[in-house]
Protein backbone atom coordinates (compact mmCIF):
# COMPACT_ATOMS: atom_id res chain seq x y z
CA UNK A 1 0.00 0.00 0.00
CA UNK A 2 0.86 3.69 -0.33
CA UNK A 3 2.19 5.45 1.98
CA UNK A 4 -0.18 8.03 4.85
CA UNK A 5 -1.04 11.31 2.74
CA UNK A 6 1.19 13.20 5.07
CA UNK A 7 4.14 11.40 3.97
CA UNK A 8 3.77 11.24 1.05
CA UNK A 9 3.39 15.19 0.96
CA UNK A 10 6.36 15.77 2.24
CA UNK A 11 7.80 13.89 -0.10
CA UNK A 12 6.65 15.79 -2.94
CA UNK A 13 7.29 19.17 -1.30
CA UNK A 14 11.28 17.82 -1.41
CA UNK A 15 11.11 16.28 -4.18
CA UNK A 16 10.15 19.59 -5.93
CA UNK A 17 11.96 21.83 -4.18
CA UNK A 18 15.05 19.91 -5.17
CA UNK A 19 13.87 19.76 -8.95
CA UNK A 20 13.58 23.94 -8.62
CA UNK A 21 16.36 24.69 -6.69
CA UNK A 22 19.17 24.60 -8.80
CA UNK A 23 16.98 27.10 -11.21
CA UNK A 24 16.14 28.99 -8.23
CA UNK A 25 20.21 29.46 -7.60
CA UNK A 26 20.63 30.32 -10.61
CA UNK A 27 18.00 32.82 -11.35
CA UNK A 28 18.57 34.48 -8.11
CA UNK A 29 21.96 35.14 -8.98
CA UNK A 30 21.90 36.27 -12.10
CA UNK A 31 18.35 37.66 -13.38
CA UNK A 32 16.41 38.41 -9.47
CA UNK A 33 19.43 40.21 -8.05
CA UNK A 34 20.27 42.35 -11.15
CA UNK A 35 16.79 43.07 -12.00
CA UNK A 36 16.59 44.78 -8.42
CA UNK A 37 19.95 46.29 -8.60
CA UNK A 38 19.62 48.15 -11.60
CA UNK A 39 16.09 49.55 -10.29
CA UNK A 40 18.32 51.01 -7.61
CA UNK A 41 20.89 52.19 -9.77
CA UNK A 42 18.19 54.25 -12.09
CA UNK A 43 17.57 56.50 -9.37
CA UNK A 44 21.57 56.99 -8.06
CA UNK A 45 24.32 58.53 -10.10
CA UNK A 46 26.34 55.62 -10.30
CA UNK A 47 29.21 55.95 -13.03
CA UNK A 48 31.57 53.24 -14.02
CA UNK A 49 34.27 54.78 -11.21
CA UNK A 50 31.33 53.89 -8.71
CA UNK A 51 31.86 49.92 -9.41
CA UNK A 52 34.62 48.78 -6.50
CA UNK A 53 32.38 51.32 -4.31
CA UNK A 54 29.14 50.71 -4.61
CA UNK A 55 27.98 52.66 -1.30
CA UNK A 56 29.32 56.17 -2.38
CA UNK A 57 27.04 56.74 -4.97
CA UNK A 58 24.52 59.13 -4.11
CA UNK A 59 20.59 58.87 -4.49
CA UNK A 60 19.39 61.21 -6.84
CA UNK A 61 15.38 60.31 -7.61
CA UNK A 62 14.44 60.59 -10.45
CA UNK A 63 16.43 62.69 -11.93
CA UNK A 64 17.69 59.99 -14.49
CA UNK A 65 14.54 60.01 -15.63
CA UNK A 66 13.95 63.85 -16.02
CA UNK A 67 17.67 63.99 -17.64
CA UNK A 68 16.08 61.40 -20.53
CA UNK A 69 13.22 63.02 -21.25
CA UNK A 70 15.42 66.10 -21.31
CA UNK A 71 17.92 64.83 -23.74
CA UNK A 72 17.10 65.13 -27.60
CA UNK A 73 19.13 62.73 -28.65
CA UNK A 74 17.57 59.99 -26.46
CA UNK A 75 14.33 62.09 -28.02
CA UNK A 76 15.33 61.22 -31.15
CA UNK A 77 16.25 57.49 -30.33
CA UNK A 78 12.69 56.94 -29.41
CA UNK A 79 11.31 58.51 -32.70
CA UNK A 80 13.36 56.05 -34.38
CA UNK A 81 12.49 53.09 -32.12
CA UNK A 82 8.59 53.98 -32.81
CA UNK A 83 9.01 54.23 -36.19
CA UNK A 84 10.90 51.13 -36.93
CA UNK A 85 8.41 49.54 -34.89
CA UNK A 86 5.14 50.95 -36.51
CA UNK A 87 6.25 49.76 -39.93
CA UNK A 88 8.51 46.83 -39.07
CA UNK A 89 6.10 45.04 -37.32
CA UNK A 90 3.15 45.05 -39.32
CA UNK A 91 5.36 44.16 -42.70
CA UNK A 92 7.39 41.50 -40.90
CA UNK A 93 3.70 39.80 -39.23
CA UNK A 94 2.42 40.24 -43.37
CA UNK A 95 4.77 38.95 -45.40
CA UNK A 96 5.26 35.83 -42.78
CA UNK A 97 1.28 35.48 -42.93
CA UNK A 98 1.30 35.63 -46.45
CA UNK A 99 3.71 33.05 -46.90
CA UNK A 100 2.48 30.82 -44.00
CA UNK A 101 -0.83 30.47 -45.77
CA UNK A 102 0.64 29.92 -49.79
CA UNK A 103 2.72 27.65 -47.94
CA UNK A 104 -0.34 25.54 -45.60
CA UNK A 105 -3.16 25.56 -48.08
CA UNK A 106 -1.49 26.89 -51.39
CA UNK A 107 1.05 24.25 -52.73
CA UNK A 108 1.31 20.57 -52.12
CA UNK A 109 4.73 19.85 -53.28
CA UNK A 110 8.27 21.44 -52.02
CA UNK A 111 6.27 22.75 -48.88
CA UNK A 112 9.43 21.85 -46.53
CA UNK A 113 11.67 23.03 -49.52
CA UNK A 114 10.47 26.40 -49.20
CA UNK A 115 10.26 26.08 -45.23
CA UNK A 116 13.89 25.77 -44.65
CA UNK A 117 14.26 28.39 -47.41
CA UNK A 118 11.97 31.17 -45.87
CA UNK A 119 14.05 30.24 -42.45
CA UNK A 120 17.56 30.19 -43.64
CA UNK A 121 17.64 34.20 -42.79
CA UNK A 122 16.67 33.55 -39.08
CA UNK A 123 19.46 31.13 -38.21
CA UNK A 124 21.97 33.09 -39.64
CA UNK A 125 24.20 35.63 -37.39
CA UNK A 126 23.49 39.10 -37.61
CA UNK A 127 27.23 39.67 -37.91
CA UNK A 128 26.74 37.71 -41.51
CA UNK A 129 24.05 39.38 -42.07
CA UNK A 130 25.61 42.22 -42.09
CA UNK A 131 28.45 41.99 -43.92
CA UNK A 132 26.22 40.46 -46.60
CA UNK A 133 23.74 43.45 -46.49
CA UNK A 134 25.86 45.70 -46.71
CA UNK A 135 27.34 44.48 -50.14
CA UNK A 136 23.75 44.49 -51.16
CA UNK A 137 23.02 48.09 -50.56
CA UNK A 138 26.19 49.51 -51.30
CA UNK A 139 25.33 52.76 -53.46
CA UNK A 140 26.73 52.24 -56.85
CA UNK A 141 27.78 48.57 -56.83
CA UNK A 142 25.41 47.05 -54.87
CA UNK A 143 22.98 44.07 -55.81
CA UNK A 144 19.69 45.77 -55.26
CA UNK A 145 20.60 49.15 -57.15
CA UNK A 146 22.32 47.21 -59.49
CA UNK A 147 18.84 45.18 -60.17
CA UNK A 148 16.72 48.61 -59.76
CA UNK A 149 19.29 49.88 -62.60
CA UNK A 150 18.14 46.97 -64.87
CA UNK A 151 14.48 48.63 -64.75
CA UNK A 152 15.67 52.13 -65.07
CA UNK A 153 15.22 53.04 -61.67
CA UNK A 154 18.37 55.26 -60.10
CA UNK A 155 18.34 53.41 -56.23
CA UNK A 156 19.01 55.96 -53.15
CA UNK A 157 21.77 55.49 -51.23
CA UNK A 158 20.48 53.22 -48.88
CA UNK A 159 23.11 53.76 -45.55
CA UNK A 160 24.45 56.69 -46.56
CA UNK A 161 21.03 59.04 -47.08
CA UNK A 162 19.42 59.46 -43.39
CA UNK A 163 15.46 59.53 -45.45
CA UNK A 164 16.70 55.73 -46.42
CA UNK A 165 18.83 54.80 -43.90
CA UNK A 166 16.01 53.89 -41.98
CA UNK A 167 13.38 52.03 -44.71
CA UNK A 168 16.52 50.12 -45.51
CA UNK A 169 16.72 48.83 -41.59
CA UNK A 170 13.25 47.70 -42.17
CA UNK A 171 13.48 45.29 -44.83
CA UNK A 172 16.01 43.90 -43.35
CA UNK A 173 14.44 43.20 -40.17
CA UNK A 174 11.56 42.21 -42.24
CA UNK A 175 13.32 39.59 -44.72
CA UNK A 176 15.27 38.62 -41.10
CA UNK A 177 12.97 38.15 -39.26
CA UNK A 178 9.58 36.76 -41.00
CA UNK A 179 10.66 33.23 -40.85
CA UNK A 180 9.86 32.89 -36.94
CA UNK A 181 6.71 33.97 -37.52
CA UNK A 182 5.94 31.97 -40.37
CA UNK A 183 6.62 28.77 -38.73
CA UNK A 184 4.75 29.54 -35.67
CA UNK A 185 1.88 30.80 -37.99
CA UNK A 186 2.47 27.24 -39.65
CA UNK A 187 1.40 25.61 -36.11
CA UNK A 188 -1.12 27.92 -35.77
CA UNK A 189 -2.99 27.37 -39.10
CA UNK A 190 -2.88 23.34 -38.93
CA UNK A 191 -4.97 23.57 -35.95
CA UNK A 192 -8.12 25.36 -38.13
CA UNK A 193 -10.17 22.69 -39.45
CA UNK A 194 -10.45 21.57 -42.62
CA UNK A 195 -14.41 21.08 -42.23
CA UNK A 196 -15.50 24.75 -41.44
CA UNK A 197 -13.56 25.50 -44.95
CA UNK A 198 -15.64 22.75 -46.48
CA UNK A 199 -18.43 23.43 -45.33
CA UNK A 200 -18.23 27.60 -46.38
CA UNK A 201 -16.99 26.81 -49.71
CA UNK A 202 -20.17 24.71 -50.61
CA UNK A 203 -22.31 27.86 -48.97
CA UNK A 204 -20.23 29.31 -51.53
CA UNK A 205 -17.57 31.38 -49.81
CA UNK A 206 -14.82 32.29 -51.88
CA UNK A 207 -11.70 31.66 -50.80
CA UNK A 208 -10.56 35.83 -49.56
CA UNK A 209 -13.85 35.08 -47.78
CA UNK A 210 -13.17 31.73 -45.92
CA UNK A 211 -9.69 33.27 -45.02
CA UNK A 212 -11.66 36.85 -43.17
CA UNK A 213 -14.09 34.63 -41.68
CA UNK A 214 -12.44 31.80 -40.47
CA UNK A 215 -8.94 31.65 -40.44
CA UNK A 216 -8.06 34.74 -39.09
CA UNK A 217 -10.95 34.67 -36.18
CA UNK A 218 -9.23 30.99 -35.31
CA UNK A 219 -5.96 32.48 -35.55
CA UNK A 220 -6.26 35.00 -33.53
CA UNK A 221 -4.91 33.44 -30.34
CA UNK A 222 -1.46 32.87 -32.82
CA UNK A 223 -1.73 36.10 -33.87
CA UNK A 224 -1.34 37.41 -30.65
CA UNK A 225 1.54 35.42 -29.29
CA UNK A 226 3.42 36.33 -32.57
CA UNK A 227 2.62 40.03 -32.58
CA UNK A 228 3.70 40.27 -28.83
CA UNK A 229 7.23 38.24 -29.25
CA UNK A 230 7.80 40.25 -32.32
CA UNK A 231 6.99 44.20 -31.06
CA UNK A 232 8.77 43.27 -27.88
CA UNK A 233 11.50 42.36 -30.19
CA UNK A 234 11.81 45.24 -32.31
CA UNK A 235 11.28 47.64 -29.04
CA UNK A 236 14.55 46.57 -28.07
CA UNK A 237 16.16 46.37 -31.62
CA UNK A 238 19.56 47.55 -31.79
CA UNK A 239 21.86 44.84 -33.64
CA UNK A 240 20.68 46.33 -37.00
CA UNK A 241 22.00 49.70 -36.61
CA UNK A 242 25.04 48.75 -34.51
CA UNK A 243 26.28 46.79 -37.01
CA UNK A 244 24.99 48.40 -40.08
CA UNK A 245 24.95 52.33 -39.42
CA UNK A 246 25.92 52.85 -35.85
CA UNK A 247 23.22 55.30 -35.41
CA UNK A 248 23.85 57.35 -38.46
CA UNK A 249 23.98 58.75 -40.62
CA UNK A 250 22.99 61.98 -38.61
CA UNK A 251 21.49 60.15 -35.82
CA UNK A 252 18.74 58.44 -38.30
CA UNK A 253 18.98 54.69 -37.32
CA UNK A 254 19.91 55.39 -33.10
CA UNK A 255 17.34 52.93 -31.29
CA UNK A 256 16.60 53.65 -27.67
CA UNK A 257 18.29 50.12 -27.05
CA UNK A 258 21.43 51.52 -28.90
CA UNK A 259 21.10 54.59 -27.04
CA UNK A 260 21.31 53.51 -23.62
CA UNK A 261 23.81 50.61 -25.07
CA UNK A 262 26.26 53.89 -25.72
CA UNK A 263 25.59 55.33 -22.35
CA UNK A 264 26.56 52.12 -20.51
CA UNK A 265 29.66 52.36 -22.58
CA UNK A 266 30.56 55.64 -21.19
CA UNK A 267 29.99 54.14 -18.41
CA UNK A 268 26.71 56.77 -17.07
CA UNK A 269 25.38 53.41 -15.47
CA UNK A 270 22.97 55.23 -13.22
CA UNK A 271 21.19 57.15 -16.16
CA UNK A 272 21.61 53.82 -18.87
CA UNK A 273 19.42 52.12 -16.12
CA UNK A 274 16.96 54.46 -15.98
CA UNK A 275 16.53 54.88 -19.89
CA UNK A 276 16.36 50.58 -19.64
CA UNK A 277 13.32 50.80 -17.43
CA UNK A 278 11.66 54.10 -19.71
CA UNK A 279 12.00 50.67 -22.33
CA UNK A 280 10.96 48.09 -20.10
CA UNK A 281 7.30 50.15 -19.26
CA UNK A 282 6.54 50.91 -23.29
CA UNK A 283 7.72 47.20 -23.89
CA UNK A 284 4.69 46.16 -21.05
CA UNK A 285 2.24 49.15 -22.03
CA UNK A 286 2.41 47.70 -25.86
CA UNK A 287 1.94 44.06 -24.67
CA UNK A 288 -0.99 45.01 -22.60
CA UNK A 289 -2.20 46.64 -25.37
CA UNK A 290 -2.23 43.86 -27.83
CA UNK A 291 -3.55 41.44 -25.36
CA UNK A 292 -6.61 43.87 -25.19
CA UNK A 293 -6.60 44.41 -28.91
CA UNK A 294 -6.55 40.70 -29.74
CA UNK A 295 -7.99 38.66 -26.96
CA UNK A 296 -9.80 35.70 -27.93
CA UNK A 297 -14.08 36.82 -28.57
CA UNK A 298 -16.72 34.70 -27.47
CA UNK B 1 -9.25 19.77 -47.53
CA UNK B 2 -6.43 19.11 -49.33
CA UNK B 3 -4.33 21.50 -50.43
CA UNK B 4 -5.05 22.34 -53.79
CA UNK B 5 -2.44 22.29 -56.83
CA UNK B 6 -2.40 25.63 -57.85
CA UNK B 7 0.72 25.41 -60.09
CA UNK B 8 0.59 29.53 -60.24
CA UNK B 9 1.42 29.99 -56.53
CA UNK B 10 5.04 28.67 -57.26
CA UNK B 11 5.75 31.41 -59.62
CA UNK B 12 5.61 33.91 -56.37
CA UNK B 13 6.66 31.43 -54.14
CA UNK B 14 10.17 30.88 -56.31
CA UNK B 15 10.97 34.64 -56.72
CA UNK B 16 10.34 34.94 -53.42
CA UNK B 17 12.94 32.32 -52.61
CA UNK B 18 15.14 33.67 -54.84
CA UNK B 19 14.78 36.92 -53.08
CA UNK B 20 15.71 35.58 -50.03
CA UNK B 21 18.21 32.64 -50.18
CA UNK B 22 20.10 34.94 -52.48
CA UNK B 23 22.25 36.72 -50.10
CA UNK B 24 23.12 33.75 -48.53
CA UNK B 25 24.17 32.32 -51.65
CA UNK B 26 26.19 34.82 -52.44
CA UNK B 27 27.72 35.11 -48.82
CA UNK B 28 28.55 30.87 -49.55
CA UNK B 29 29.92 31.30 -53.41
CA UNK B 30 31.91 34.60 -52.72
CA UNK B 31 33.97 32.97 -49.92
CA UNK B 32 35.32 31.25 -52.76
CA UNK B 33 36.58 34.16 -54.59
CA UNK B 34 39.29 36.18 -54.60
CA UNK B 35 39.16 39.84 -53.13
CA UNK B 36 39.49 41.16 -56.99
CA UNK B 37 36.30 39.62 -58.28
CA UNK B 38 34.54 39.90 -54.72
CA UNK B 39 34.29 43.75 -55.19
CA UNK B 40 33.70 43.37 -59.63
CA UNK B 41 31.37 45.47 -60.93
CA UNK B 42 28.89 44.42 -61.55
CA UNK B 43 29.15 41.73 -59.42
CA UNK B 44 29.15 38.10 -60.22
CA UNK B 45 27.46 34.86 -58.86
CA UNK B 46 29.57 31.66 -59.95
CA UNK B 47 33.53 32.04 -58.54
CA UNK B 48 36.09 32.17 -61.87
CA UNK B 49 38.84 30.49 -59.93
CA UNK B 50 37.58 29.26 -56.86
CA UNK B 51 39.58 28.54 -54.43
CA UNK B 52 40.11 27.74 -50.29
CA UNK B 53 42.79 30.47 -49.67
CA UNK B 54 40.04 32.68 -47.67
CA UNK B 55 39.93 29.29 -45.19
CA UNK B 56 43.05 28.99 -44.92
CA UNK B 57 43.95 32.09 -43.97
CA UNK B 58 41.05 32.23 -41.33
CA UNK B 59 42.48 29.58 -39.82
CA UNK B 60 46.12 30.27 -40.06
CA UNK B 61 46.15 34.11 -39.74
CA UNK B 62 43.36 34.54 -37.32
CA UNK B 63 42.82 32.24 -34.57
CA UNK B 64 39.72 30.89 -35.96
CA UNK B 65 39.72 27.25 -34.39
CA UNK B 66 39.90 29.37 -31.20
CA UNK B 67 36.91 31.28 -31.49
CA UNK B 68 34.98 27.99 -32.99
CA UNK B 69 35.90 25.98 -30.28
CA UNK B 70 34.79 29.03 -28.03
CA UNK B 71 31.71 29.12 -29.53
CA UNK B 72 31.10 25.91 -29.29
CA UNK B 73 32.02 25.23 -25.67
CA UNK B 74 29.48 27.94 -24.53
CA UNK B 75 26.54 27.32 -26.93
CA UNK B 76 26.97 23.11 -25.61
CA UNK B 77 26.70 24.23 -22.09
CA UNK B 78 24.26 26.67 -22.08
CA UNK B 79 21.92 24.38 -24.06
CA UNK B 80 22.13 21.45 -21.43
CA UNK B 81 21.89 23.67 -18.70
CA UNK B 82 18.51 24.88 -19.97
CA UNK B 83 17.05 21.54 -21.64
CA UNK B 84 17.86 20.01 -17.78
CA UNK B 85 17.12 22.59 -15.39
CA UNK B 86 13.73 24.21 -17.38
CA UNK B 87 12.54 20.79 -17.51
CA UNK B 88 13.33 20.17 -13.79
CA UNK B 89 11.18 23.45 -12.70
CA UNK B 90 8.86 23.16 -15.82
CA UNK B 91 7.44 19.65 -14.14
CA UNK B 92 7.25 20.91 -11.00
CA UNK B 93 5.14 23.93 -11.67
CA UNK B 94 3.04 21.68 -13.82
CA UNK B 95 2.68 18.38 -12.14
CA UNK B 96 3.78 18.94 -8.06
CA UNK B 97 1.80 21.08 -5.23
CA UNK B 98 4.43 22.72 -3.12
CA UNK B 99 4.37 26.02 -1.40
CA UNK B 100 5.39 28.82 -3.25
CA UNK B 101 4.66 27.43 -6.56
CA UNK B 102 2.38 30.32 -7.82
CA UNK B 103 5.03 32.62 -6.65
CA UNK B 104 7.68 31.35 -8.43
CA UNK B 105 5.29 31.21 -11.57
CA UNK B 106 4.58 34.35 -11.52
CA UNK B 107 7.98 35.63 -11.24
CA UNK B 108 8.75 33.78 -14.29
CA UNK B 109 6.16 35.38 -16.04
CA UNK B 110 7.07 38.61 -15.38
CA UNK B 111 11.25 38.45 -15.76
CA UNK B 112 9.73 37.29 -19.13
CA UNK B 113 8.95 40.66 -20.42
CA UNK B 114 12.06 42.41 -18.74
CA UNK B 115 13.71 43.23 -21.76
CA UNK B 116 17.65 42.03 -21.29
CA UNK B 117 19.36 45.75 -21.57
CA UNK B 118 17.51 46.17 -18.01
CA UNK B 119 20.17 43.68 -16.39
CA UNK B 120 22.74 44.92 -18.50
CA UNK B 121 24.95 47.09 -16.51
CA UNK B 122 24.24 44.99 -13.49
CA UNK B 123 25.05 42.10 -14.48
CA UNK B 124 28.09 43.27 -15.58
CA UNK B 125 28.94 44.46 -12.42
CA UNK B 126 28.60 41.30 -11.05
CA UNK B 127 30.96 39.64 -13.45
CA UNK B 128 33.41 42.23 -12.98
CA UNK B 129 32.92 42.17 -9.06
CA UNK B 130 32.92 38.31 -9.10
CA UNK B 131 36.22 37.96 -11.21
CA UNK B 132 34.97 36.61 -13.89
CA UNK B 133 35.48 39.32 -16.85
CA UNK B 134 38.01 37.83 -19.34
CA UNK B 135 36.41 34.22 -18.39
CA UNK B 136 34.28 31.19 -20.70
CA UNK B 137 32.48 31.16 -17.53
CA UNK B 138 30.85 34.70 -17.39
CA UNK B 139 29.56 33.73 -20.98
CA UNK B 140 28.10 30.44 -19.41
CA UNK B 141 26.69 31.02 -16.02
CA UNK B 142 24.20 34.20 -16.86
CA UNK B 143 22.61 32.17 -19.27
CA UNK B 144 22.12 28.42 -17.67
CA UNK B 145 18.32 28.99 -16.94
CA UNK B 146 16.06 31.11 -18.50
CA UNK B 147 12.37 31.91 -17.69
CA UNK B 148 10.97 30.98 -21.81
CA UNK B 149 12.32 27.52 -21.22
CA UNK B 150 10.69 27.27 -17.85
CA UNK B 151 7.43 28.63 -19.31
CA UNK B 152 8.10 26.48 -22.76
CA UNK B 153 8.87 23.23 -20.82
CA UNK B 154 6.05 23.88 -18.06
CA UNK B 155 3.70 24.32 -21.08
CA UNK B 156 3.82 20.89 -22.46
CA UNK B 157 4.30 19.01 -19.44
CA UNK B 158 0.93 20.23 -18.34
CA UNK B 159 -0.36 18.27 -21.54
CA UNK B 160 0.66 15.09 -20.33
CA UNK B 161 -1.89 12.85 -19.34
CA UNK B 162 -1.97 12.41 -15.30
CA UNK B 163 -2.66 8.69 -15.46
CA UNK B 164 0.90 7.85 -16.62
CA UNK B 165 2.29 9.49 -13.68
CA UNK B 166 -0.32 7.86 -11.19
CA UNK B 167 0.90 4.43 -12.93
CA UNK B 168 4.41 5.33 -11.77
CA UNK B 169 3.19 6.14 -7.89
CA UNK B 170 1.14 3.44 -7.72
CA UNK B 171 4.50 1.70 -8.04
CA UNK B 172 6.30 3.35 -5.62
CA UNK B 173 8.17 5.72 -7.69
CA UNK B 174 9.84 8.70 -6.35
CA UNK B 175 9.03 12.25 -7.90
CA UNK B 176 12.59 11.96 -8.69
CA UNK B 177 12.75 8.78 -10.55
CA UNK B 178 9.12 9.42 -12.15
CA UNK B 179 10.57 12.98 -13.84
CA UNK B 180 13.44 11.06 -15.45
CA UNK B 181 11.76 7.55 -16.35
CA UNK B 182 8.31 8.68 -17.48
CA UNK B 183 8.62 12.47 -18.00
CA UNK B 184 11.86 13.11 -19.57
CA UNK B 185 10.91 10.43 -22.37
CA UNK B 186 7.70 12.18 -23.23
CA UNK B 187 9.14 15.13 -23.43
CA UNK B 188 10.91 15.17 -27.05
CA UNK B 189 9.21 17.78 -28.89
CA UNK B 190 9.40 20.29 -27.05
CA UNK B 191 13.33 19.30 -25.64
CA UNK B 192 13.95 19.93 -29.27
CA UNK B 193 11.81 23.10 -29.89
CA UNK B 194 13.72 24.43 -26.88
CA UNK B 195 17.09 22.88 -27.46
CA UNK B 196 17.72 24.32 -31.16
CA UNK B 197 16.55 27.72 -29.94
CA UNK B 198 18.68 27.79 -27.04
CA UNK B 199 21.50 26.51 -29.30
CA UNK B 200 20.66 29.25 -31.81
CA UNK B 201 20.46 31.89 -29.19
CA UNK B 202 24.01 31.09 -27.71
CA UNK B 203 25.95 30.81 -31.02
CA UNK B 204 24.29 33.79 -32.41
CA UNK B 205 24.22 35.75 -28.97
CA UNK B 206 26.59 38.81 -29.63
CA UNK B 207 25.98 41.98 -27.56
CA UNK B 208 27.24 39.83 -23.86
CA UNK B 209 30.33 38.38 -25.31
CA UNK B 210 31.26 41.82 -27.13
CA UNK B 211 31.35 43.12 -23.68
CA UNK B 212 32.63 40.56 -21.35
CA UNK B 213 35.38 38.85 -23.84
CA UNK B 214 37.94 41.59 -23.96
CA UNK B 215 40.64 39.33 -24.68
CA UNK B 216 41.48 37.62 -28.16
CA UNK B 217 41.33 33.88 -26.16
CA UNK B 218 37.80 34.32 -25.43
CA UNK B 219 36.27 35.77 -28.61
CA UNK B 220 33.69 33.60 -29.70
CA UNK B 221 32.67 33.83 -33.72
CA UNK B 222 30.25 36.68 -33.54
CA UNK B 223 32.55 39.04 -31.65
CA UNK B 224 35.60 38.19 -34.02
CA UNK B 225 33.39 38.71 -37.35
CA UNK B 226 32.06 42.08 -35.72
CA UNK B 227 35.71 43.52 -34.62
CA UNK B 228 37.08 41.88 -37.71
CA UNK B 229 34.25 43.89 -40.00
CA UNK B 230 33.88 47.19 -38.55
CA UNK B 231 37.70 47.76 -36.76
CA UNK B 232 39.87 48.12 -39.48
CA UNK B 233 40.50 50.56 -42.09
CA UNK B 234 41.12 48.17 -44.73
CA UNK B 235 38.39 44.86 -44.78
CA UNK B 236 39.22 41.80 -46.74
CA UNK B 237 36.00 40.84 -47.87
CA UNK B 238 37.13 37.69 -48.79
CA UNK B 239 38.02 36.57 -45.00
CA UNK B 240 34.74 37.91 -43.76
CA UNK B 241 32.70 35.97 -46.09
CA UNK B 242 34.51 32.95 -45.21
CA UNK B 243 34.29 33.79 -41.44
CA UNK B 244 30.36 34.52 -41.72
CA UNK B 245 30.13 31.43 -43.97
CA UNK B 246 31.49 28.89 -41.21
CA UNK B 247 29.59 31.21 -38.49
CA UNK B 248 26.39 29.68 -40.17
CA UNK B 249 26.79 25.76 -41.09
CA UNK B 250 26.77 24.47 -37.83
CA UNK B 251 23.50 26.25 -36.68
CA UNK B 252 21.80 24.70 -40.31
CA UNK B 253 23.17 21.76 -39.59
CA UNK B 254 21.23 21.77 -36.18
CA UNK B 255 18.18 22.70 -38.30
CA UNK B 256 18.14 20.06 -40.45
CA UNK B 257 18.89 17.50 -37.67
CA UNK B 258 15.62 18.51 -36.08
CA UNK B 259 13.83 20.69 -38.06
CA UNK B 260 11.56 17.94 -38.28
CA UNK B 261 10.46 17.49 -34.13
CA UNK B 262 11.23 21.37 -33.93
CA UNK B 263 8.03 22.03 -35.75
CA UNK B 264 6.09 19.38 -34.20
CA UNK B 265 7.23 20.57 -30.70
CA UNK B 266 6.04 24.51 -31.98
CA UNK B 267 2.79 22.67 -32.87
CA UNK B 268 1.89 20.78 -29.90
CA UNK B 269 3.28 22.99 -26.97
CA UNK B 270 0.45 25.35 -27.63
CA UNK B 271 2.39 28.55 -27.38
CA UNK B 272 -0.45 31.02 -29.09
Amino acid sequence: MSSPAPARRRGVERAAWGLILPFCLLFAVFTAWPVVQSLFMSFTDTRNRDLRTPFSVEFVGLDNYVQAFADPLFRTAAANTAYFVLVGVPLTLGIALAAAVVLDKGISRFRAFFRLGFYTPVITSIVAVAVVWRFLLQDEFGLINTVLGWVGITGPNWLGDPDWSMPALILMAAWRNFGTAMIIFLAGLQAVPASLHEAASIDGAGSVKRFRHITLPLLRPTLLFVSVTTAIGYLQFFEEPYVMTNGGPLNSTISASMYTYKQFGFGNYGFASAMSYLIFVVIAVVTALQFRLLRERS
Amino acid sequence: MTAKNRWWLYVPLTLALVAVVSPFAWMVLGSFKGEGEIRANPPTWLPESPSLDNYTQLFSRLQFGTYFLNSAIVAVLVTVGNLLFCSMVGYALAKLEFRGKRTLFLIVMATLMIPGVVTFVPLYVLVVNAGLANSLPALILPFLVSPFGVFLMRQFIVGLPGELLDAGRVDGAGELRIFARIVLPLCGPALATLGILTFLGSWNNFLWPLVVAQQESEYTLPVALALYSTGQNSIQYGLLLAGATIVVVPVLLVFLVFQRRFIEGIATTGIK
